[in-house]
């Protein structure tokens, strides 16, 4: 097969707010990036994000970036790293300060300043008081942010190379050393090698049927990682939020909870206040989800199948929601048929964030598993696992960790290639041949499975065995039928074999990567033996830190059976402007 | 005489029928313009006879639904599925929308072709590459020569002016339904493009304005526009790029 060759020191691998970030921040040295993203940079999932970023900035009330690094531990159920929560949340203001000198149009307080709000789990003095902490551009911070990065990277003339589609990762001597990509425009494939490859893939929310993520949000690093032998982190732990849109699954933020919206069960009450007498409905998202839950197994659920709850704004009033949440009002008419200001909305927990993926340490560099930096390889988003999400992501984290450590591995990445090597290695065409025989068995399978079925069952499978609450039963047969399904997949049949925008292997290709990782997530949560942030068991319903206050590391092999591995939390604080926040029990 | 371009081939023939619905059921009858960059034949339209019970309220879920159970070589862009990637617009029923936020529940007839005028590259997928030179021709972002230590400070009235402008998700149906841009979309910038001009001239933190205006005067970037409304009508998001040409052409009198 000809390959399209092309030589850079660093390729980042998607165009969301992390890899923006991370590309602007390479595009202002003296090494070549090229930037590569299957869909065109706006279209990325970030674009998605809503109520906002989280940062000491302190506009709306004291702040300190020491609470904020308090709550995240807090609510990552100690499951975070503390040097990587201290370097995010130390770093939070500068990184939002930037933003908004890229021109990102946040909101303003009356002095004109970044307008910030109240979100779950975010307090003042170490627990005592309700921060706003949370800066917003109205309820479309996702939208403004990426935009912003994208026009950026404009001016930067950040190399793009969109609609291209990564294929695999290439290592030679156990060293990354570039990726195969196929351009969806010529439908050829191209070579792409260099001395660093930062993965910002994304998440993979749909691995399950029900998610407020987008169809693209499939985690390919992730299966890449995978498929390099190299392990995942904490895949057990899946963010489930409190307030999808019952049936369509979109998202309604967290950010209407912070401007005074509220749940109720089928009696009309309000019923967080019992689950979290203090935080009530600002609670961290594992714990209002289960609360959600648990009102349902209790038979208080609404709707003709009793089966979810109401979120209220219409005592906020038209204004408040003009001005803080129009976009929710948007959403809620077009996907619920409600008018926010007279009705509540019909909200289900649903599947939302991914705490779990490819370890990094505070730097980004990928570990393998004796926890040493894999060559040439880093990762950083919501497909990362550096971990400042531990067990469980307290909203509006996640743009910061994507702009925080965005900018830090294009500053590692300049860093370790301060003495590049002249040329780039040799590429031996065994290690391209092994990916492109796997490209073209899949685009040439001609079994007897259509792949949309492998999909459909895959998703109803994760949705029903790796749901809120679990137990060994349920994910055992998750993991027999996940198998069963890895294995038909050697079965499927595509009728489409052309090169050009053939979206049919994509998806394809995008399902083989998601049968991978909800194996490992079915893997790691049958393993891990506790409940802890959004990993509930029924069968071991308290956090036993005596055994588990320690990372998962789960590698697939091409049969799809699974290696464990664990290792130790970082309790170590970065620095010693910060104590370590010590372990105790969990209350909202 | 304005020089034209049609889609590379621009007589559409009649495809295939498919069929999944008896006739008694909730029936939709769709079309769907095809064409196979492989074969570079002739585009047509295949129709489909679908059950509406099958899937979901809104086009992209007929799309999706042919896709998975009937024809997957059915190619459109899609990501979101919630209207704020402006990844699915489409021309639907004559109209430009983003498919996942167009509810089709009481339709009985949908017809799918790509983005008028746009070269084609496959079945309902456009080329934009056009749309977004145009969109980096005008300087898209925040050009100020102040370095404040915090942040900008922006008042709550200033700030508001950015509202129904900076939503836009470039997702070019307002550009594509508009007469004007279909005939000189090499010369013309297009509502979308310009709105987002007007953007950065009235943010009270860019010290370009002067710059951004001069660029503008010219009389095929800005001055192809007869304010036709098609883009205000036809934008998925409710924004109104029309007014903000007038705006611009308005700073433009007084300059
Ligand atoms: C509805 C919603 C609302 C949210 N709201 C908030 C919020 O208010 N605050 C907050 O902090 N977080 C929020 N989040 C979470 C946050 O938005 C995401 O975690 C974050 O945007 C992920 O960013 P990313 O850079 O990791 O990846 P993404 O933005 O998902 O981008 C992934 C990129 O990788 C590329 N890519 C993937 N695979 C390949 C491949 N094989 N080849 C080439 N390119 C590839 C894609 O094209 C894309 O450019 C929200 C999430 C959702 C779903
Ligand atoms: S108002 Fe101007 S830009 Fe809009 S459709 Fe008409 S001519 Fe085109
Ligand atoms: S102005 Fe509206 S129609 Fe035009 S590109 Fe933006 S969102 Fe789309
Ligand atoms: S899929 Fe994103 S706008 Fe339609």
């Amino acid at each position: 097969m000809d390959l399209v060759k092309h030589e850079h020191d660093v390729l980042v691998v998607g165009a969301g707010g992390s890899g923006l970030r991370a590309s602007m921040g390479l595009s202002q040295s003296d090494l070549s990036v090229a930037c590569i993203s299957k869909v065109f940079p706006t279209r990325s999932h970030t674009v998605a994000a809503q109520g906002g970023i989280s940062g000491a900035l302190g506009n709306m009330g004291e702040d300190d970036w020491r609470w904020h690094m308090y709550d995240t531990v807090k609510g990552s159920d100690w499951l975070g790293d503390q040097d990587s929560i201290e370097y995010m949340c130390k770093n939070a203001v500068e990184s939002i300060i930037e933003l908004e000198h890229y021109g990102v149009p946040f909101s303003r307080t009356e002095e004109g300043k970044i307008y910030q709000r109240p979100f779950g789990g975010m307090t003042t003095e170490y627990g005592k008081g309700i921060a706003q902490r949370t800066c917003a551009a109205a309820d479309r911070t996702g939208h403004a942010i990426l935009h912003t990065l994208y026009t950026q990277s404009l001016k930067n003339e950040v190399d793009f190379f969109i609609e291209y589609f990564v294929i695999d990762l290439l290592f030679e001597d156990g060293k990354c050393v570039g990726v195969l990509a196929w351009c969806l425009e010529d439908g050829k494939i191209h070579l792409f090698q260099s001395h660093m490859v930062i993965l910002a893939t994304g998440g993979y929310g749909r691995a399950y049927l029900s998610s407020t993520s987008a169809h693209t949000c499939t985690g390919d690093g992730n299966a890449m990682v995978l498929r390099a032998n190299l392990p995942l982190q904490d895949m057990e732990f899946i963010q489930f939020h409190p307030t999808g849109i019952y049936g369509a699954g979109c998202l309604i933020t967290e950010g209407a909870r912070g401007e005074g919206g509220y749940l109720t069960n089928s009696d009309g009450e309000r019923f967080m206040p019992k689950y979290a007498p203090n935080a009530k409905d600002l609670a961290s998202r594992d714990v209002v989800s289960r609360a959600i839950q648990m009102e349902v197994n209790a038979g208080r659920g609404v709707g003709a199948e009793k089966d979810h709850a109401h979120l209220h704004l219409e005592h906020l009033g038209h204004e408040t929601i003009n001005e803080r949440l129009p976009g929710i009002a948007e959403t809620a008419q077009i996907f619920a048929g409600v008018d926010v200001t007279k009705e509540p909305i019909p909200i289900i927990p649903t599947v939302h964030y991914n705490m779990g993926g490819t370890p990094t340490n505070y730097n980004t560099e990928v570990l393998n598993t004796e926890n040493s930096v894999v060559e040439g390889l880093m990762a950083i988003g919501e497909g990362a696992c550096v971990s400042v999400h531990g067990a469980n992501r307290l909203g509006s984290n996640s743009l910061l960790d994507l702009i925080v450590f965005g900018r830090s591995a294009a500053d590692r990445a300049i860093e370790v290639l301060k003495d590049k090597p002249k040329s780039h290695p040799n590429i031996t065409s065994s290690s391209i041949d092994k990916i492109i025989s796997r490209f073209e068995t899949i685009k040439n399978a001609n079994g007897d499975i259509n792949p949309s079925e492998i999909r459909d069952t895959m998703q109803r499978t994760m949705q029903r065995y790796a749901p809120v609450y679990r137990d060994q039963e349920t994910m055992n047969k998750g993991i027999e039928i996940m198998k069963g399904l890895f294995r038909d997949f050697e079965n499927i049949k595509l009728s489409d074999s052309s090169m050009i925008w053939n979206t049919d292997l994509a998806e394809t290709l995008e399902l083989n990567n998601l049968l991978y990782q909800s194996l490992a997530t079915l893997y790691s949560a049958s393993e891990r033996k506790e409940t802890r942030g959004a990993h509930a068991r029924d069968d071991f319903p308290e956090r036993d830190d005596e055994n588990w206050l320690k990372h998962s590391l789960v590698s697939v092999t091409d049969d799809g059976e699974p290696t464990y591995n664990y290792k130790d939390v970082v309790l170590e604080t970065l620095t010693d402007e910060m104590e370590t926040v010590a372990l105790k029990a969990r209350t909202y | 005489m304005a020089k034209f371009t049609l889609p590379i081939n621009s007589i559409v023939r009649k495809g295939k029928i498919f069929s999944d619905v008896n006739k008694s059921e909730n029936m939709l009858t769709v079309e769907i313009y095809r064409y196979n960059p492989d074969t570079k034949s002739n585009p047509y339209t295949d129709t489909y006879l679908l059950n509406k019970d099958n899937f979901g309220p809104m086009a992209l879920d007929v799309l999706i639904y042919i896709k998975s159970k009937i024809d997957s070589s059915l190619t459109f862009r899609r990501s979101c599925r919630e209207g704020i990637c402006g990844s699915c617009s489409m021309n639907i029923n004559g109209t430009n929308n983003l498919a996942c936020i167009t509810d089709i529940s009481t339709e009985t007839k949908l017809k799918f072709y790509p983005l008028p005028h746009m070269p084609v590259i496959k079945d309902l997928v456009p080329d934009l590459n056009n749309f977004y030179a145009q969109y980096k021709s005008i300087k898209p972002w925040l050009i100020t020569d102040k370095k404040p230590e915090r942040e900008h400070i922006q008042s709550q009235e200033d700030r508001s002016k950015l509202d129904g402008l900076f939503e836009c998700v470039l997702c070019a149906c307002c550009s594509t339904s508009c007469p004007s841009y279909w005939w000189n979309s090499d010369k013309y910038l297009g509502p979308a493009t310009l709105m987002h001009a007007y953007k950065w001239i009235i943010d009270s933190r860019d010290t370009a304005k002067e710059e951004r205006l001069s660029n503008l005067a010219d009389k095929f970037k800005l001055y192809r526009c007869h304010t036709i409304m098609n883009c205000t009508k036809t934008c998925p998001k409710n924004l109104n790029p029309a007014r903000a040409i007038s705006e611009i052409k308005k700073m433009l009198v007084k300059a």
